[in-house]
């Protein structure tokens, strides 16, 4: 009988369970603002508890979000490719970060006005329209709570480049977020 | 600090993120730099907006369903968790191409700050649990505050506030030295039934920062800066309770100036 065996298994799937299993909301928020797509979403989230538990003996401790993250990350990637190229190439993370930023700041903003607060459903589609890398690293940030460190983690990248990808991505975010104050054509109130 | 600086370095400083010399300069540059305030101002209210609840997704119960199957199901009750364990802190940090040197400098010190705290606290802990061991728990023995507070005087650098709060239920017993992060720091001991609570005073470091209560190996400890210093204070007693002693604290603190 391969008893110890069993109770090995059973050992590492219940610390697996332990660790793991809390964070479903948050690696699925991730999916969901990665890939625009519940279905996509579910798939790509049990791709990925599924490769985490295959490979938990490479897990090293600490924080174990970053490194789900960094899984997920992988599952979406694969999304992407099979999708199509042109979305690919967005999911790359690799992308360079010294371009000029594609929304630039624009030119006598208004600067005594507080920025409106907007509702859930407007700030989730200013967040989608953002390019992939900053959409992921103000997700990442804003709404799964991640510190520096663990965003450098999950996205593979160091803290600098984590820093200076979320001082951008709000930028981008900032301008659209003015923009939709002057064009509400996000809140679908067209007649 | 430039504005080019400041416009990078306020995601950090917004984030919790930035060490206290450099928050400092960036709220000195926001007084005189408009756009760079009105940056801040915005970047905070994004923040805010975007740590709404609804922006959380949860993951659907079918979904939960099937990862929870597709695992082994677990045979033993006995919850175990895995210790966490820090990571090396500067693992695998390296600079971004947009960075210039004197950001640079400034990025290795904010990422140290989290693991700063997390030190102290532990700092913390320890001095309270040595307190209790050690009969050392109190060197100036009084319930009065105008007999705890000079005892201080010459014994170190700094004129801690001495409250009395013993009409909100927290006995004041005395005064002692204590050391935290290998510096001096005033302690004042305080009696809430039969527990002790250490409050530990020190030169504040860096900008003002709200209370918060942390949890380290079974004690509370509540930290909060105001003025020329920062408070920690380490007990037993529950979070709740500790939260309370720390609002009555800031209350008196507040009203005596």
């Amino acid at each position: 009988m391969a008893a110890g065996a069993d109770s090995d298994e059973a050992d590492r799937a219940r610390r697996f369970r332990d660790l793991a299993l809390p964070h479903l909301d948050d690696v699925y928020t991730l999916a969901r603002y990665l890939l625009r797509d519940g279905a996509d979403a579910d798939d790509a989230v049990q791709e990925c508890y599924l490769r985490a538990f295959r490979h938990f003996d490479g897990f090293r401790g600490g924080p174990i979000r970053p490194w789900l993250m960094a899984i997920l990350r992988n599952v979406c990637r694969a999304e992407f490719a099979r999708r199509s190229g042109a979305a690919a190439a967005e999911a790359s993370a690799e992308l360079p970060d010294n371009v000029v930023p594609l929304w630039q700041e624009p030119e006598g903003s208004p600067e005594t006005e507080l920025i409106r607060q907007h509702d859930a459903d407007t700030i989730q589609a200013l967040l989608e329209e953002l390019p992939g890398p900053f959409r992921e690293a103000i997700v990442l940030r804003d709404i799964n709570d991640l510190s520096y460190r663990e965003i450098a983690e999950a996205t593979e990248v160091p803290v600098g480049t984590v820093m200076s990808r979320l001082a951008r991505a709000r930028s981008m975010l900032r301008a659209a977020w003015r923009k939709s104050e002057i064009e509400p054509r996000l809140e679908g109130r067209s007649p | 600090m430039t504005c080019d600086e400041a416009s990078l370095l306020l995601h950090a400083l917004v984030d919790g993120e930035l060490d206290a010399g450099h928050a400092r300069e960036i709220e000195a540059h926001v007084k005189d730099c408009a756009r760079c305030a009105a940056l801040l101002r915005d970047t905070r209210a994004m923040s805010r907006a975007l740590a709404a609840p609804a922006l959380r997704l949860k993951a659907p119960p079918s979904l939960r369903a099937r990862i929870d199957a597709s695992l082994p199901s677990p045979r033993r009750a006995a919850p175990s968790r895995a210790a966490p364990s820090r990571r090396g802190l500067l693992q695998g940090f390296a600079m971004g191409s947009l960075m210039s040197g004197a950001l640079a400098a400034g990025l290795v010190a904010f990422v140290i700050r989290r693991d700063d705290d997390q030190r102290i606290l532990g700092d913390v802990v320890s001095a309270h649990l040595r307190s209790l061991q050690d009969d050392h728990l109190i060197d100036v023995q009084s319930s009065d505050q105008h007999t705890v507070k000079p005892w201080f005087n010459g014994r170190i650098d700094l004129a801690p506030p001495v409250v009395d709060l013993t009409a909100q239920g927290f006995t004041l017993i005395g005064g002692r030295l204590d050391y935290l992060d290998g510096k001096p720091v005033a302690t004042i001991v305080y009696k809430r039934r039969l527990h002790i609570i250490n409050l530990f005073v020190a030169q504040a470091a860096g900008p003002e920062r709200r209370a918060v209560i942390d949890e380290m190996q079974g004690y509370n400890v509540w930290h909060w800066s105001h003025g020329d210093f920062s408070f920690w204070a380490a007990s037993d007693i529950n979070a709740e309770e500790l939260q309370e002693f720390g609002d009555k604290l800031e209350a008196a603190l507040r009203k005596g100036g």
